[in-house]
């Protein structure tokens, strides 16, 4: 794996703070005087949400090894979960996103405490086919609409936005170089030698499945609030296999990978939305030519902090 | 009485068509371990060219009698995914043997969505809507009070004409001695003479011509075609393997019946909404009580 997340001085983490409020700042700033429009605040929400389903996966696949192809299901619990406590219980919007991610970290667990035992592909089908319930649920489910799904209003806002950015990526940070953290990555490298190690690979699993379902969840209380209305038919296997690509070509195991490759991903489907079958055509070619030639993904599992430290002599050899 | 006769009769054909694809399923998992996520679409590829082969002959000798009609589309489609099987073998999957798993399930996924758009983007302006399958037989039979359709027939001679081909392949040729024995152990079976690429190229050719054929039997039997249709058949056929004991072949026919059957039960008790949930449910329930199957052997994980 990439460098330690060093924090060797105050200073550094002050650069990093003020830089995030500069960020935050700037972006506001361009959104109250009108120079980023209606259309380019909805890329800008596209982008910061699927840059969280990004991680989402990032957090199962490449810390943990697993493969889910299931993150809809997770998204999709969030977003109804967040649209029946904005809309049915007249609850504030925060509060409704707080109990998506706990709806979908119950799910994560309900989900993987029986199918982690499954390893590899089963355990694709069995993510998948978990997604599929609830679609096929909600589409059953009158409460929530049905198929014509939930009218919502739009409540997210930048703010929203970048603090969950925040959040999410200082407990990933903060998790991946953690000692779970740690554990997480040997069983991923070796279940069996970190079995043989002390670590419980299951709870390991099950830990970073219920993870990466909250973040999931958020992102589906976010989705839902901005684009105003949700359907089931947006939850479904499609989804899953995009927020896929996000992480594979980005790089199984990247944090930096996901979010450059979602960044880069969802500015692409928004110049292609007008040719959707040419937008899949491309998306699935990218994947086969990335697996076929280069199956590490765009930065392997390297990080932007490693890519700068090419130019200083190394510390270690590669673990890979 | 007859309507659950007719009930029967309905998850019979439907069992059929799950077992056809399965089998496709089944003897690519048995040979190389993977899940070719792309037989589905396959099997969505062969249902249009059969299609495409009924309009071509229409006007033709050969399209005015049902039987000459079913065989050129049958034909057409078997041949077409042949070809597409064994060339998405070959640049696909082959580069891949010795890649972790993972990268050759993305591969089957790109491949699979691949298809999909591939196919909405020929068709043109109508794209993604679905199509009118051709009826070839209107006739009846009636059997103790309920209605055997004559394409239910078709589907079912056709079905099992087909199965009982491939058991024979695998069980009496020199090509399926090849194939169990490379199934059984790759590199064994390279050191006695086996030509190990060309016995994965004949498990594509033979898995795929079943898909193809199990796509034109499914359009005759929904009587409608779309460039999704392999997603959902396609899993179910899948659960139908696993069901079955995956890289069994009986197993695959057993497991497409089932599912076939139960598909039909839960719909006839009502909760025709929940169809297609439930070969997602059996198939978490069988992994976690019996993950080898019905037919399945236990195989300890070596360390």
């Amino acid at each position: 794996m990439g460098r330690p997340f060093e924090m060797r001085s105050w200073t550094r983490v002050g650069g990093v703070l003020l830089a995030l409020l500069v960020g935050y700042g700037v972006v506001e700033l361009a959104l109250r005087s009108g120079w980023i429009g209606r259309y380019g605040e909805n890329v800008l929400m596209a982008i910061g949400i699927n840059i969280l389903l990004a991680v989402s996966l990032h957090v199962i696949l490449g810390l943990a090894g697993q493969f889910s192809i299931g993150q809809a299901g997770f998204l999709a619990v969030g977003a109804y979960t967040a649209a029946v406590v904005t809309t049915r219980l007249d609850m504030p919007f925060e509060l409704a996103l707080v109990a998506g991610v706990v709806v979908s970290v119950l799910m994560g667990l309900l989900v993987g405490l029986p199918t982690l035992r499954l390893r590899g592909d089963y355990l694709a089908i069995a993510t998948l086919g978990f997604a599929e319930i609830v679609r096929i649920s909600l589409l059953n489910f009158d409460y929530v609409g049905g198929a014509a799904g939930m009218q919502l209003p739009h409540l997210t806002t930048w703010t929203h936005l970048f603090v969950s950015l925040v959040l999410v990526f200082t407990l990933v940070l903060t998790f991946t170089h953690s000692a779970y953290g740690r554990a997480t990555l040997a069983v991923r490298e070796d279940e069996i030698a970190a079995e043989a190690m002390g670590i419980s690979p299951t709870f390991v699993k099950v830990f970073a499945f219920a993870f990466g379902a909250g973040i999931a969840g958020l992102a589906g209380g976010l989705y839902a609030h901005t684009f105003y209305v949700i359907q089931p038919v947006d939850f479904g296997f499609l989804k899953s296999f995009e927020i896929l690509v996000f992480v594979v070509l980005g790089g199984i195991g990247s944090l930096s990978g996901a979010t450059l490759a979602a960044v880069l991903l969802t500015i692409l489907s928004t110049y292609l939305q007008q040719f959707p079958e040419i937008r899949m055509i491309l998306y699935s070619v990218v994947l086969i030519l990335i697996m076929l030639f280069r199956p590490q993904g765009l930065l392997g599992d390297r990080e932007f902090g490693d890519l700068l430290s090419v130019f200083r002599p190394k510390k270690g050899a590669d673990v890979r | 009485m007859d309507v659950w006769l007719q009930q029967l009769l309905n998850a019979i054909s439907l069992g059929a068509i799950y077992a056809l694809i399965a089998l496709g399923y089944t003897m690519v998992y048995g040979i190389i371990k993977l899940i070719n996520f792309a037989h589905g679409d396959v099997f969505m590829v062969g249902a249009f060219l059969g299609y495409y082969a009924m309009l071509l002959v229409d006007g033709t000798p050969l399209g005015a009698n049902p039987w000459t009609k079913l065989l050129v589309a049958l034909l057409v489609a078997m041949v077409g995914s042949t070809l597409l099987g064994v060339t998405i073998e070959r640049v696909a999957y082959r580069r891949l043997r010795n890649s972790p798993r993972l990268a050759a399930l993305t591969t089957a996924i790109g491949v699979s969505f691949l298809l999909e758009y591939g196919t909405i983007y020929l068709r043109g302006a109508q794209g993604a809507q679905p199509e009118a399958y051709p009826t070839l037989f209107t006739a009846h039979l009636d059997l103790f009070g309920a209605t055997l359709k004559m394409d239910a027939l078709v589907i079912l001679v056709t079905s099992f004409l087909l199965m009982i081909v491939l058991q024979f392949i695998v069980q009496n040729t020199q090509t399926g001695r090849a194939m169990r024995a490379v199934s059984f152990d790759m590199d064994a079976a390279r050191l006695m003479g086996i030509s190990v690429d060309r016995t994965i190229s004949v498990t594509f050719a033979l898995g795929s011509a079943l898909g193809g054929a199990a796509g034109v039997v499914y359009g005759l039997y929904y009587t409608s075609i779309d460039p999704f249709m392999g997603l959902l058949p396609g899993l179910k056929a899948f659960i139908a393997a696993v069901v079955g004991g995956i890289g069994s072949i009986p197993g695959a026919m057993v497991g497409g019946f089932l599912i076939g059957l139960l598909e039909t039960g839960v719909s006839a008790l009502g909760f025709s909404l929940f169809r297609d949930a439930v070969a997602f449910i059996v198939l978490i329930l069988i992994l976690l009580v019996r993950p080898e199957g019905i037919f399945g052997e236990h195989v300890r994980e070596k360390v």
